[in-house]
C-alpha cells in the first residue's frame, strides 16, 4: 500500500481527511502512483499533472524520503521506503511566499 | 413574494446572496469552495436550481462546479455523488474538468499559434474557464468561454467539453493576442431569437459573431478605434471588455471596450461611439436594464494603467437613451477615498418590476440598487475581491 499526502486543496476536492493509501501493481514510480490516485479519485484529474500530457503542473512539486522528486522522471523507481509503506509520496504545491 | 438569488465569484470563493423581492435584507451563503478563484457562477435560464460554477487555481487548474438545487450542494458533473468514480470499461471518470482544444482533422483547425505579448508566435495553452453560458432553452447544454481564447460547449450538463474549433480557426487567429488578464474569452451572447446567433468577445482580438451555431465566425469590429494597436482600425486586435444586449432587441449590442464605449444596431456588422459625457470612457462593465432596451450602465474606470474610479468617487453611470446622454448615479456609493474596480463580469440585473442592478468590486463589496440605479446600498462589503456578479430572479 502506498501512502500519498495531499495539499489541503486537493484533499477537499477529494473528500479525504489526512493521507490517501493506494495500491500498485508493478513499478513504483511517479506515473505509477499518480495513475492510481487517479483511479481511486477521479475529480483530481487534471489538478496534480495535465489530463493529456501527464506534465507535471508548473506549480505541483513531489517530495519523499527528504527528498525533491519533482525533476525525476515519471517512470524512474520512487524510493524503497515509498514502495513500502514506510514514508508517504508528498504532493505538494508550490509557494510563492509570505 | 418573488425574490433574487445573486451569484458571486471571488478570488478566494463563492457567495450566494439572497433575497425577496423587496431586495432590503440579505442572507448570505459561503464561501463555497474556500480558497479557489470562482471566476463566474450562473443559473440556468429554464431551471434556475441548475447552476454552474468555474473553479481554478494556478497550482491546481481548472474544476467546473454543478449544483442542482440552488447551491445548497455542488458536485463535479463528471463525477456525480454517490455514484461509482469509474466508468463501466474501469477508465476514470473526472472529465468534466477537461478541456481540450480540438486538433481533429474533421473538426479542428491546425492548431497554430497567437501572438505574445511581445509579439512573437506563442502555442495555445488551456489556463481557465472565464465564463459560463447557459443555453436558454436546455439545462444540460453550456458555453464556456476559456483562456487561452476559445469556447468549448457541454451538451451533457458540463460531464465532458467540445470545443466549437471554427472560432479558434477563422483564420485570424495568429493575430489574436493577450490583454493584461491573459487571452481569454470572456464574454458569451445568445440570441433568443436566432439559435444559431452566438456573439463571443476576446481581450484582445475583439467581437465575434456565428449565425450557424458555432460552425463558422466572423470577426464584427467594424467602427472599432483602437490607439494601442499599429493599426487602429484592424479587422482584428481590439480589447472589447464587455458586450452587453437586451433580449428582446439582440441586433443591438453595447460594448465597453479598453477605451471607448461603443453601439452597434446591426448585430456587430457596424459600431459607433456612445462615450457621450462620460467623464472616462475606460471601463470594464456594461448592462442594459432589464425592462428597457435603451436603459444601459457603465462603471467609468480612471485609465487603463488606474484601474480605479475618477477623482476617487465611486460612480455608476447610466444612459436612457442607448448612450451619449449618461447620468451619474452616486446616491449610497462612495463618493471620497474610494479606488476599487469593477472588472468586466461583475456587473448583472434582476427581472422584477422595479429592475436591480448590482456591481461587485475588487475591495470586496457587492452593491444593489432596488430602483434601476437610482438608490444604492450594499449587500457585504468585506468578501475577497470580487470576478463575477449574476443575479437569478426566482418565481
Amino acid at each position: 500500500m502506498i501512502r500519498v499526502t495531499l495539499p489541503a486543496h486537493l484533499r477537499k476536492l477529494a473528500q479525504v481527511d489526512g493521507e490517501v493509501s493506494v495500491d500498485v501493481a508493478g513499478p513504483v514510480t511517479q506515473r505509477s502512483v499518480l495513475d492510481a490516485v487517479e483511479a481511486r479519485y477521479p475529480m483530481l484529474r487534471g489538478t496534480i499533472r495535465d489530463h493529456v500530457t501527464h506534465h507535471r503542473r508548473a506549480f505541483v512539486r513531489f517530495f519523499a524520503c527528504g527528498e525533491d522528486l519533482s525533476q525525476e522522471s515519471p517512470d524512474a523507481p520512487l524510493p524503497g521506503a515509498v514502495a513500502t509503506g514506510a514514508e508517504p509520496f508528498m504532493i505538494v504545491g508550490a509557494l510563492a511566499g509570505g | 413574494m418573488s425574490g433574487v438569488r445573486v451569484l458571486v465569484g471571488t478570488r478566494k470563493g463563492a457567495f450566494i446572496l439572497t433575497a425577496d423581492g423587496k431586495r432590503e435584507r440579505w442572507d448570505i451563503s459561503g464561501p463555497h469552495f474556500a480558497g479557489w478563484e470562482i471566476y463566474h457562477i450562473k443559473g440556468s435560464p429554464v431551471d434556475p436550481n441548475r447552476l454552474y460554477a468555474s473553479q481554478t487555481s494556478s497550482w491546481f487548474g481548472q474544476i467546473i462546479q454543478r449544483s442542482d438545487d440552488g447551491g445548497k450542494t455542488w458536485h463535479q458533473p463528471g463525477t456525480p455523488p454517490g455514484e461509482p468514480t469509474t466508468a463501466p470499461d474501469g477508465s476514470p471518470k473526472g472529465e468534466s474538468n477537461k478541456f481540450v482544444y480540438d486538433t481533429s482533422p474533421e473538426n479542428g483547425k491546425p492548431l497554430t499559434t497567437h501572438q505574445w505579448y511581445d509579439g512573437t508566435a506563442h502555442p495555445w495553452e488551456f489556463k481557465r474557464v472565464w465564463h459560463l453560458e447557459p443555453s436558454l432553452s436546455d439545462p444540460n447544454m453550456v458555453y464556456a468561454g476559456v483562456e487561452d481564447a476559445a469556447l468549448f460547449r457541454s451538451n451533457d450538463g458540463g460531464q465532458t467539453w467540445q470545443e466549437l474549433a471554427g472560432l479558434r480557426g477563422h483564420g485570424s487567429g495568429q493575430f489574436w493576442a493577450p490583454g493584461a488578464g491573459g487571452m481569454c474569452l470572456h464574454t458569451i451572447l445568445l440570441d433568443a431569437r436566432n439559435p444559431n446567433r452566438i456573439f463571443i468577445a476576446i481581450s484582445s482580438a475583439g467581437a465575434f459573431r456565428t449565425d450557424d451555431a458555432g460552425n463558422t465566425w466572423q470577426p464584427i469590429n467594424r467602427g472599432l478605434h483602437s490607439l494601442y494597436i499599429p493599426n487602429p482600425t484592424a479587422e482584428v486586435g481590439h480589447c472589447v471588455h464587455r458586450i452587453a444586449m437586451h433580449r428582446s432587441r439582440p441586433d443591438v449590442l453595447y460594448m465597453q471596450k479598453h477605451w471607448d464605449v461603443m453601439r452597434s444596431d446591426d448585430g456587430g456588422d457596424s459600431w459607433h461611439e456612445i462615450s457621450g459625457n462620460l467623464p472616462t470612457d475606460f471601463g470594464f462593465v456594461i448592462d442594459v436594464h432589464a425592462h428597457e432596451p435603451n436603459t444601459i450602465y457603465v462603471v467609468p474606470i480612471k485609465s487603463d494603467s488606474e484601474h480605479f474610479p475618477p477623482d476617487g468617487k465611486l460612480r455608476v453611470y447610466r444612459s436612457r437613451s442607448g448612450g451619449n446622454d449618461w447620468e451619474a448615479l452616486t446616491k449610497g456609493l462612495p463618493q471620497s477615498d474610494c479606488y476599487v474596480n469593477v472588472l468586466r463580469d461583475a456587473m448583472a440585473v434582476d427581472s422584477l418590476d422595479n429592475c436591480g442592478v448590482y456591481f461587485g468590486t475588487s475591495g470586496g463589496q457587492v452593491y444593489v440598487s432596488a430602483d434601476a440605479g437610482d438608490n444604492w446600498q450594499p449587500i457585504v462589503r468585506d468578501l475577497p475581491p470580487v470576478v463575477s456578479v449574476e443575479v437569478q430572479t426566482l418565481p
